[in-house]
């Protein structure tokens, strides 16, 4: 494979506190400083002018469906879409059809990568058998197997018991737990965001207050046992203040937030259109700002998508049954940029910083950095390009996005895995 | 004014002129519920499904006779009889529903929103008769509808009380919006768990103080309540919610001398009321049912195409 050079770019690098215009060289596969003049003259050169180029970006909470829902999603289709995002690591849930809880799904889940993935993809093992909540997964064979976290996604772990367990358990081997936190026992038959829209609308509310507990349990058993974990898609402005004060005690916590959450409120369901329909849900003005400004001091450390790809056939019911989750990875960037950087003025890089190194810091990706050495993954993009996402004519098998249809701001050119090109200009090349 | 609103769904979107229209509409055909022969032509020909996924007696009862009394065909589909029953999605079974050529119809279900849902996907006029929680506007139309029966059609200024589990009664949001563009006072009280403060942004009072909430009110209104509240933790039990807020001869005292009370059935006899005043002089409860009919009639006609200045035919 010739190497590559990405001329004329703005380069931005927050790892490496690198904001200025530049080349990029990948050799190999790896990032390098430099290319000799007698591989310069073999290089592919991809002239970046106009564009941004940055580590490739990370999502570390995706569902690719696979095994089991492929109607839905593949790993193949799920890492098309990722690319077509400049996606260049995601990270995928556990909660496929039977969960990733035995070392054998595992297996099949990394032969599947290997064979159909045009980006790096990370698999995640449950907590608990079956996702069940029950007894432990064989969590020491499922690191061994390869899953870098585990976690019960979308089943969040209501013993708080066997959550303790869980942690002492998976720091034996240095692996983080992911936690989508929700008490059960007050989100019974809940929809939506409990309050004022959905008092009006009749549907029934979840409280904020059910992911508040379930953040605090995890913040209160992470210091207990010296565990990591990692708290998914935060919506509730009482978390964040929770995960503030957790931290300043050095409590072992992290977090993300989904673009989606940035973005929208409560007052989108408005209509009963199932494409507003996730979980956690969609909350208020009030919670969003508490988000924006957990990301701005580091409470927050990165946004995830929460890609959550379902047919056309599966999203189009009553609110009520319609089931929960959207489309994230070909929007997530302009989405992004649209929020923190256009309306509340944070600058590129600290953006990027969100989605490329701070992820992957979180799950001790050796990604989302441009330091020579490191993986050859870069994403360019022009930030203000204008476009329309028709989600018909995007890369997931499924449609179900709010954005569909919606004019953004921010494309995504190119996408470039171990030095080769991957995404380009609407293609997938790989 | 001509009408021209092809679904009733909410309330909440009709405009006061709209609520007028269907009221005068209704009190011409009230006349001929009196007469021997109950019946004009206005929906000759006309097919009426009448959708019913979630149980219902006196709605479904009163919606059907009001198509008869138009002279329309129906049928009603019941939840049981119902393919959804065998998984089939509620597009699907409404799209059959409109492939037989039914001309217009009457969905009750579950799940909030799907009146508005398959207003989307049908080109047959939809009226709703009760979306889970969300509303039941003509059971708000046939209440606004008898409150001005009694107390004379300016609402604006009266103090109207909804008492019982708000919470999760469409009848409660549908009164609220007609009530709150008519521009009467209202109040809403029960318990805190059923009585919500998110309800304050639709122009309500929030109390749970029966006592001032049932001072001088010119109309009470009662909600059922359910036992399975109780077993979700929103009460401690009946006995204790017909202790602190179940309508009495005390409480009853507390009204405006001339008061009304209303409920929209079916009653929990010595649960939300006595007894004998589901029965006495100031119950209106059996003509809410009576009305029922007129303005379900109103509603059915006018979406099927018919304008506001019905006139009853001659006896």
């Amino acid at each position: 494979m010739p190497a590559l050079w990405i001329k004329n770019a703005h380069v931005i690098d927050p790892a490496n506190r690198r904001n200025a215009p530049g080349d990029l060289f990948v050799d190999h596969g790896v990032m390098v400083d430099s290319l000799s003049a007698a591989a310069k003259k073999r290089a592919k050169v991809i002239d970046a002018a106009g564009l941004v180029a940055c580590p490739g970006l990370v999502d570390i909470h995706v569902h690719f469906r696979e095994p089991g829902q492929t109607h839905k999603e593949t790993i193949k289709s799920g890492t098309h879409c990722a690319a077509a995002g400049g996606f260049t690591t995601v990270v995928c849930m556990p909660n496929t059809s039977p969960p990733a809880w035995t070392t054998g799904t595992i297996q099949y889940i990394q032969d599947v990568i290997a064979r159909d993935a045009i980006v790096k993809v990370h698999p995640t093992g449950c907590i608990t058998v079956d996702m069940k909540g029950e007894t432990l997964a064989p969590i020491g064979s499922l690191a061994k197997a390869g899953v870098i976290a585990i976690t019960d996604d979308g089943d969040c772990v209501q013993s708080n018991e066997l959550m303790r367990r869980a942690c002492e358990y998976a720091a034996m081997f240095d692996l983080p737990l992911m936690d989508h936190c929700q008490d059960h026992s007050m989100t019974v038959g809940a929809v939506m965001n409990e309050g004022a829209v959905s008092t009006r609308l009749g549907l029934k509310g979840w409280p904020n207050a059910a992911e508040d507990l379930i953040v605090s349990r995890n913040a209160i058993l992470a210091a207990y046992t010296g565990a990591h974990i990692h708290l998914q898609h935060i919506s509730s402005r009482n978390a964040v203040f929770i995960i503030r004060r957790a931290k300043d005690r050095g409590v072992k916590i992290t977090a993300e937030a989904t673009p989606h959450h940035l973005a929208l409120t409560d007052d989108c369901i408005a209509s009963y259109d199932p494409k507003f329909k996730m979980n956690p849900p969609l909350r208020t003005a009030d919670d969003q700002a508490a988000i924006i400004e957990g990301l701005r001091d580091g409470t927050i450390d990165c946004i995830a998508t929460d890609h959550a790809p379902h047919t056309d056939y599966e999203k189009d019911k009553e609110f009520d049954y319609a089931p929960n989750g959207i489309l994230g990875l070909e929007t997530s960037l302009a989405v992004t940029l649209g929020v923190l950087k256009r309306r509340h003025r944070f600058s590129l890089p600290k953006v990027i910083d969100l989605m490329t190194r701070k992820p992957a810091d979180i799950l001790k990706l050796p990604v989302g950095r441009l330091t020579a050495g490191a993986p050859g993954d870069v994403t360019l993009f022009d930030p203000d390009e204008r476009w329309t996402y028709v989600a018909d004519d995007g890369f997931s098998k499924s449609t179900n996005s709010p954005w569909d249809g919606e004019q953004l701001r921010g494309r995504v050119k190119t996408t470039i895995v171990d030095g080769r090109v991957v995404y380009h200009h609407g293609k997938i090349l790989a | 004014m001509p009408w021209n609103r092809r679904h009733l769904l909410t309330l909440e979107e009709l405009t006061v002129e709209e609520i007028d229209q269907i009221h005068t509409t209704a009190k011409a055909f009230k006349q001929i519920l009196h007469r021997s022969v109950k019946k004009v032509p206005a929906l000759r020909g006309k097919t009426i499904v009448n959708l019913f996924l979630e149980p219902s007696t006196r709605t479904r009862m009163a919606f059907e006779m009001a198509a008869k009394r138009l002279s329309a065909d129906t049928i009603t589909l019941d939840a049981k009889s119902s393919s959804t029953t065998k998984g089939e999605s509620l597009r699907d079974t409404a799209q059959n529903i409109e492939a037989l050529q039914a001309d217009m119809i009457v969905v009750r279900h579950s799940a909030p929103g799907s009146p508005l849902y398959l207003s989307r996907i049908l080109g047959i006029p939809v009226i709703n008769a009760g979306d889970g929680a969300h509303e039941h506007p003509t059971q708000g139309l046939l209440d606004t509808f008898t409150m001005r029966e009694r107390l004379g059609d300016d609402l604006r200024g009266r103090r109207v009380v909804i008492l019982g589990d708000i919470l999760y009664s469409r009848v409660a949001r549908s009164n609220i919006h007609a009530l709150i563009k008519l521009g009467a006072d209202v109040t809403i009280v029960g318990p805190s768990t059923l009585v919500p403060r998110w309800f304050e942004p639709l122009g309500v009072t929030v109390s749970h103080n029966l006592k001032e909430a049932l001072a001088d009110a010119e109309v009470v209104m009662l909600l059922r309540i359910q036992h399975e509240r109780q077993n979700a933790g929103m009460f401690p039990s009946l006995g204790e919610y017909t202790g602190m807020f179940g309508l009495n001869h005390t409480r009853a005292s507390w009204l405006h001398p001339k008061a009304i009370i209303m409920h929209p059935g079916p009653i929990n006899r010595g649960v939300e009321i006595d007894s004998e005043l589901a029965d006495g002089p100031h119950s209106v409860i059996l003509e809410q049912v009576t009305n029922g009919i007129a303005v379900r009639m109103a509603v059915l006609y006018l979406c099927g195409g018919g304008q506001p200045e019905f006139v009853a035919p001659a006896d």
